[in-house]
């Protein structure tokens, strides 16, 4: 009964305004609202477990997992990864010289408000704009050499809380806006929204599938799921998602999906980076 | 490239552990691709474990053993630093072999 | 299930492989992992039990495999997950601790062909094998052990259900 209540009202304030335009964003408060209602809802799951999602949420679905993770089958991906990061573009460069730190232990800082240019960056995105900077063709989105470099990234930073800034500046806080208000909007034919699964049902079964509370959700990307067989980044997950609900989706990387991972990110703060990862 | 065979093989007193995971598509031959079309079935049918000249444990696989196959089994004898020999082929003749050190 | 019209003289290459493992020869097929070794190396694809591959139900695997019949035995311990997470990967441990062990069988009763996989346990190696496994659909997984005495079994319900977070 609490939770529900708890959980509805973090809701309403955080959606039940009128048509002022000049409401203050606070993604602090949100962001202490939301972790601490999910705390209180799981009392007995530490914090960085929450990124194993459905795997801390059900035994059954742990033990199989445990299974798995003897010999994890992104293990190809990890691999290919590090391979084509190591490997100079034609004109003699490599990733390392695009990234802080050369690209090793960063994942933790994905997606950041860039300031000069007013937008959202996610990890893939600047893999992609690196490529092109020095004369590369970009890589296709979701699958493929991107998840793979993005996982070689993300295994670098494994144990690194997830540290998303939100600048005192009114275009980041309206990407962490567009984010949240995407989060929580229905869509689709089966009307569900982003809240309805992971903020309102953690947990609880989806036909076959346990619910992931979106607290720790991407801590563990980019994910081998054996649904796909293969590798896939956020976008390929947030893609699926929408055609899942009967939504019309958006193209990978667009503006919206950016902002969307941007506001779940900084939502999952705290808990430590422990991608990739597999999942059902 | 590398091989598409990883090894872990660990000696522990008179017993060695071996897990393998192995990067094959292990198509069923049942799935369709986008345009409708069957993707026909390419799957791994033997899998040779050696270790000092014998063979430790043979895998006779079909196609319902999951893509990236798995193994794990264990065997009475090796040391670390032993070498083994692992080999499959697959139902269009393709093989790839590796060998790996035991810890 | 397709012939390998590519198939090399099986006893030339079981041959080679047993010449190189003896003499110390590391036989390493890099550089090119899907395509013929230039070495004849590789399993070895004759031995591959063709009828019991291709047989669509428990008896039928038996009689292709083991040509006697299985006998419940709690000796034959099967590991299965009630509910399957993914119906593309599910780990299954087969273990027994019936003396002299020499194959393992796994058989998915509700899959298009009966038998998953089969498994050769030489004089040495343990009678316990994990391995994961595309189960169609909810199913009886059935283990059989061949041992001293004749063959065992075990068996457990899996259940695989339409995911909702698929696609």
């Amino acid at each position: 009964m609490t939770r529900k209540f708890l959980a509805a009202l973090v809701v309403l304030v955080i959606t039940g305004r009128g048509v002022c335009a000049a409401e203050r964003v606070d993604p602090a408060a949100d962001l202490k609202a939301y972790q601490s209602s999910v705390q209180r809802e799981f009392p007995n799951v530490k914090l960085k477990d929450f990124a194993n999602g459905p795997y801390t949420m059900d035994e059954g679905m742990r033990r199989q997992w445990e299974e798995i993770m003897q010999f994890p089958p992104y293990d190809f991906a990890i691999e290919e990864g590090k391979e084509l990061f190591a490997t100079p573009f034609a004109n003699g460069k490599t990733y390392g010289d695009c990234f802080p730190n050369r690209g090793i232990g960063i994942r933790q800082n994905y997606p950041y408000f860039d300031t000069k240019r007013g937008e959202v960056v996610t990890l893939e995105l600047a893999i992609n704009e690196c490529r092109q900077a020095n004369g590369e063709k970009a890589l296709p989105w979701q699958v493929g050499k991107i998840a793979s470099i993005s996982a070689y990234m993300a295994s670098t930073s494994r144990g690194k809380p997830i540290d998303i800034r939100i600048p005192d500046d009114p275009r980041a806080l309206a990407a962490y806006n567009t984010g949240r208000e995407y989060y929580y909007t229905r869509r689709g034919q089966l009307n569900f929204s982003c809240a309805s699964c992971h903020t309102q049902n953690p947990g609880k079964r989806l036909r076959g599938d346990v619910l992931a509370p979106a607290l720790g959700i991407l801590a563990s990307f980019p994910i081998y799921r054996s649904e796909w067989g293969s590798m896939g980044t956020v976008d390929r997950r947030f893609i699926s998602c929408n055609t899942l609900v009967r939504a019309e989706g958006l193209p990978p990387q667009d503006i919206v999906y950016r902002d969307l991972e941007y506001f779940l990110t900084y939502m999952n703060n705290g808990v430590e980076v422990s991608g990739p990862a597999t999942r059902p | 490239m590398a091989s598409s065979i990883r090894v872990r093989a660990t000696s522990s007193g008179d017993r060695t552990e071996v897990q393998a995971l192995i990067q094959h598509p292990m198509d069923s031959g049942f799935v369709k691709d986008a345009s409708g079309a069957v993707i026909p079935s390419h799957y791994i049918q033997v899998v040779d474990f050696e270790h000092g000249g014998k063979i430790v444990f043979t895998a006779f696989w079909g196609p319902a053993v999951s893509k990236d196959p798995y193994l794990k089994f264990t065997f009475q004898g090796g040391k670390k630093g032993d070498e083994m020999m692992v080999s499959w082929v697959d139902n269009k003749g393709q093989k790839d072999t590796t060998v790996a050190k035991i810890g | 299930m397709e012939d390998n019209s590519s198939l090399t003289g099986s006893l030339c290459r079981r041959s080679l492989l047993k010449a190189a493992a003896g003499a110390g020869v590391v036989v390493f097929a890099s550089g090119a992992a899907l395509l013929p070794a230039v070495a004849d190396a590789g399993g070895d694809q004759s031995k591959w039990p063709k009828d019991a591959f291709d047989a669509k139900d428990e008896a039928a695997v038996i009689g292709a495999l083991f040509g006697k019949s299985a006998t419940p035995s709690d000796k034959v311990k099967l590991e299965a997950p009630e509910i399957a997470e993914n119906g593309a990967v599910v780990p299954i441990t087969v273990s027994s601790d019936l003396p002299k062990v020499t194959r393992i069988s796994v058989l998915v009763l509700e899959n298009p062909y009966t038998l998953a996989a089969a498994y050769l346990i030489p004089d040495g190696t343990g009678a316990s094998v994990s391995s994961r496994l595309k189960l169609a659909k909810t199913t009886k997984v059935v283990a059989l052990v061949e041992a001293e005495g004749g063959l065992f079994s075990a068996g457990k319900d899996v259940k695989v259900t339409v995911g909702g977070c698929g696609g």
